[in-house]
């Protein structure tokens, strides 16, 4: 029998605001532990919490960019366990009046993911274990989060890791997380499930927690679903729990059993009044959004005519796509300039947050211009890449580099000279030429190039010696 | 009658009839003497106290203005945060607490200069209504001290009306200034909810608690309510005081007030409470008041649905509480979670625990329903039934205790009889409004009988104007045989 996976998605984002979701504290990663800290943060007796107007903003930013509704009236509910790394054993999040709700994230076949709630909280701290010592930094606690939660709509991992880079995208392009994974500023929970195809019926479904990489995701998912189809398959059954993946294994495991049961008595925080988002707020919102990665990659199909794979090389990352529209703005072809950025300038970012910064040495402007030395045609196409190489290497402009000389393209009279001496210089290849070899041509269009330094258009050249080799 | 005691403190000093080091030194001497009697003090601050006293001095003797509440020795309950001194909320748990930064209120009052003597006993995390519930033992009634000074702020109520203190605050919850300023034959008053700012208040019930004046008179706490009643960004529940000075307006004529009597409210009330209550019924309607009689039988809730909300709100704030960070950690555990278990089981006391496990229960699945979520339909029911009677009148006039002070020992052998007798304190808090206590006579013991009067929300001024007018035309306080002799 043939099985069909079912998996949802619960992903936390950090929200890149200056300060924490309840107090002025800096949300800075890293520090020394417990600096990053103050009385309301770490709970003590007495202090209240205040909430950061920024973090309701950028979490209607983030509804918005994924096609929700934004509730008018929301509010704040605590969510009561006990962990060291909780210091007020609740965490402060929203139960049953989430910000943000029914929205979608279109994948590239077409379907969509359906979001089923977005809604704010604060992070907890985090437990360092060390040589039969626990120890724990507060520094993360308070650090404002998003949770959004889909519905299961994923029917395949490869839709999954979609999902979570479209998602990262998203957060990026709207300025509202970094999404770095590997610190854990987006982290993503799976509920996954699998039952016979052509079922309606949900299986039961396991959730493995807490994943800081699409590859680990990836793995995890493909390790439970074979899991999951072995235990049917064998006759055995799928028992609902909390699942941790560790990457040196490749396995999945029973996370923490007994906690599985809790109750998190969730009632609404009386410390915190209600939140009124006002029309006006949301209207405001959704006209300072920027143009999110799939209407770009749209756009840059159908408007400025580039193919598909270039649209969405261009449109992953923010800065990459201002810089490929500071490039090429005012250039015969926005083409020239993407070929360009995807030929030669991505061989100098490697890893995802060179992307994500695209801090290259040549400057939009630096491209333009040289750009525009090809459009005017001063350069050859040939002189143009390896005077973009050389800039990628020293930093320099266009026009620091290219001598003087090579510069500029050749009169009518001087070419028509070349070609004469083209014609001249090679007399086997007029008469391979005349006798029907029609490739010929080419070593004489090249002695031209040559003795131009390469400042000849090629295509006139040939057309010349053509006519002289046909007069002759 | 009982004329402000700040105001007559505030003119001996600027007139210099004595210094505030003098004045300082007289009320640390009597605390010395006396608190061992009263217990109403759980960590005293002499020192401190001095050196404030020794700025105001310099300041009068500069010629500078100094406010009202300048230089004059008060108290605050211990669960007050104050920076730098410990701040125990009477419990085992928190007994070597000392807090890193001050709650508003002691903020704004250090400000002025406020003389901090000591902090004041209390019940445990203030739950409980004879202050016995504390891990220090109860404060003792200034009157007699074989009884209760009440509770939760049963050490505030104990020490101004001990007069080891001019005046304190306490915090109400659901009766915890009135009743012991009731008990102690003194003023009290629980300010609107969102007048005064919580913040470093240590939470009992957050959507109840409020800081309030005890004092000995009601111009007193119209003075001291004036200057904590002030909006704060660290609370954002605070509203701050609505309108002008609650002093300016306090000695206002009540001709044509409208007194409420709820008929509901003297129900189940000991009869020489009742009569007292009457009398001043009738002091009312000789000073020009009218008097109007109505039905409020959403009253019959207030009483489980502050217990159902309370508990369980308690139960959420006490549980960092845990031996991790600070306060008292249980020695001897095996892991984690055992040092969190052994923490709390021995670190908390008997009623703290009760709360708990009560609030734990009503907030849990299968049971939240038909407690929690019931309890917060019918505190809206209640809401609007106040709502309905303030369009017939402008202030309620009830008894504060159904009786007097208990004799020390009885409230914590019977919770539950205890319990009931927070009936006609609880209602304010369900819905916010300001109530204070005024006392209006004795029992055939002489412990003192006190009223209560409640108005609008934000609408202390005529509850102060209606005490007032009372405590000028038949007032009841009368000194108590402790602490300084003014």
């Amino acid at each position: 029998m043939k099985y069909e996976l079912v998996a949802g998605f619960e992903t936390h984002v950090e929200l890149a605001t200056d300060t924490k979701i309840f107090c002025s504290c800096t949300t800075q990663f890293g520090g020394e532990p417990n600096t990053h800290c103050c009385p309301i943060c770490i709970g003590l007796p007495g202090t209240l919490p205040k909430l950061n107007k920024k973090v309701v903003e950028y979490a209607i930013r983030a509804g918005l960019a994924t096609n929700c509704e934004i509730a008018e009236i929301s509010k704040m509910d605590r969510k009561n366990y006990c962990y060291p790394d909780l210091p007020k054993a609740y965490q402060i999040s929203q139960y049953d009046k989430p910000l943000c709700e029914h929205g979608y994230i279109q994948l590239s076949n077409g379907r969509k993911i359906r979001i089923l709630r977005i809604h704010i909280e604060e992070d907890a701290g985090k437990l360092v274990h060390r040589r039969g010592d626990t120890l724990v930094d507060y520094n993360r606690g308070g650090v404002p989060l998003i949770e959004i939660v889909t519905e299961p709509d994923f029917r395949s991992v490869d839709e999954a890791k979609e999902y979570v880079e479209k998602l990262q995208n998203i957060m990026r392009y709207i300025g509202v997380s970094d999404c770095k994974m590997q610190e854990g500023s987006m982290r993503c929970d799976v509920n996954i499930s699998v039952r016979p195809e052509g079922s309606e019926k949900l299986g039961t479904r396991t959730e493995i927690k807490n994943m800081n990489s699409i590859t680990f995701i990836a793995k995890a998912m493909e390790y439970e679903y074979g899991r999951q189809v072995d235990l049917i398959e064998s006759g055995e059954k799928v028992i609902q729990e909390t699942l941790r993946y560790d990457d040196a294994t490749n396995t999945t495991s029973g996370m923490r059993g007994k906690e599985d049961a809790n109750d998190y008595r969730y009632f609404r925080d009386p410390d915190l009044v209600t939140i009124n988002v006002p029309r006006s707020l949301v209207d405001e919102i959704r006209e300072s959004l920027p143009e999110l990665p799939e209407e770009k990659k749209e756009r840059y199909i159908n408007e400025l005519g580039l193919p598909e794979a270039d649209a969405l090389l261009l449109t992953k990352y923010r800065k990459i796509a201002e810089y490929f529209e500071s490039a090429s703005e005012g250039t015969k072809t926005p083409k020239t300039a993407a070929n360009f950025i995807i030929g030669q300038i991505f061989r100098t970012v490697e890893t995802e947050s060179e992307k994500e910064q695209f801090d290259v040495s040549v400057s939009a402007e630096n491209l333009r211009e040289l750009i525009t030395l090809l459009d005017s045609g001063k350069i050859r196409m040939n002189l143009a890449k390896s005077t973009l190489d050389k800039m990628l290497e020293t930093g320099k402009k266009a026009s620091e580099l290219i001598d003087e000389k090579d510069m500029g393209g050749l009169d009518e009279g001087a070419l028509d000279e070349l070609c004469r001496q083209a014609v001249e210089n090679n007399p086997k290849a007029v008469s391979d030429y005349l006798a029907g070899k029609e490739k010929a041509v080419k070593a004489m269009v090249g002695f031209v190039m040559k003795n131009s330094r390469g400042k000849a258009d090629a295509a006139l050249a040939e057309q010349k010696i053509i006519k002289l080799v046909k007069n002759s | 009658m009982s004329e402000s005691k700040i105001a007559r403190l505030h003119e001996g000093l600027v007139s210099k009839e004595f210094s505030c080091r003098e004045l300082t030194e007289k009320y640390i001497e009597a605390v010395n003497k006396d608190n061992g009697a009263l217990n109403a003090y759980v960590t005293v601050t002499p020192e401190t106290a001095l050196e404030t006293a020794s700025i105001v001095d310099d300041k009068i003797a500069r010629g500078e203005e100094i406010s009202m509440l300048e230089g004059i020795p008060m108290t605050l309950k211990d669960n007050i945060s104050t920076d730098g001194i410990r701040t125990t909320c009477c419990s085992k748990i928190l007994e070597d607490y000392t807090p890193i930064y001050d709650a508003t209120v002691w903020k704004i009052l250090k400000a002025q200069n406020a003389v901090l003597l000591g902090k004041t006993n209390m019940d445990e995390f203030a739950m409980g209504s004879s202050c016995e519930t504390s891990y220090f033992g109860g404060a003792k009634n200034p009157h007699n001290i074989n009884h209760v000074a009440g509770g939760s702020s049963g050490g505030v109520a104990s020490a101004v009306g001990g007069n080891i203190a001019v005046y304190g605050l306490g915090s109400d919850t659901g009766g915890s200034i009135r009743q012991p300023a009731s008990f102690c034959g003194i003023v009290g008053m629980k300010p609107t909810y969102g007048a005064v700012s919580r913040y470093g208040l240590i939470a009992y019930a957050s959507s109840l608690d409020q800081i309030g004046p005890i004092t000995t008179s009601v111009e007193d706490t119209a003075v001291v309510y004036d200057a904590i009643s002030q909006y704060d960004t660290m609370d954002s529940t605070s509203q701050g005081r609505k309108g002008e000075s609650v002093r300016s307006t306090l000695k206002n004529d009540i001709k044509g007030m409208k007194i409420g009597i709820a008929r509901e409210y003297l129900e189940g009330i000991r009869d020489d409470v009742r009569n007292a209550v009457e009398e001043a019924v009738e002091v009312y309607r000789s000073l020009g008041a009218e008097i109007v009689y109505f039905d409020l039988p959403s009253l019959k809730y207030a009483l489980p649905v502050y217990y159902i909300i309370a508990c369980a709100e308690a139960s959420s704030n006490l549980g960092r509480y845990d031996g991790i960070r600070y306060g008292y950690k249980a020695q001897n555990y095996r892991d984690v979670n055992d040092m969190v278990k052994k923490t709390r089981s021995t670190g908390f006391g008997d009623e703290v625990k009760r709360r708990i496990l009560l609030g734990t229960y009503v907030l849990s699945s299968g049971y939240y329903d038909a407690y929690y979520k019931k309890a917060q339909n019918l505190r809206g029911k209640i809401v609007q039934s106040f709502k309905k009677a303030f369009e017939v009148c402008d202030v309620i006039l009830a008894p504060t205790v159904p009786m007097t002070a208990f004799e020390n020992g009885h409230a914590v052998s019977d919770p539950v009889e205890t319990y009931m007798t927070d009936i006609c304190t609880v209602p304010v808090n369900i819905c916010g409004l300001p109530g204070i206590s005024v006392p209006c006579g004795f029992d055939n013991k002489g412990m003192p009988i006190g009223m209560q009067l409640i108005g609008d929300s934000f609408c202390e001024s005529k509850i102060l104007n209606a005490a007032w007018q009372y405590e000028k035309a038949a007032g009841k306080f009368k000194p108590a045989g402790f602490g300084v002799k003014l």
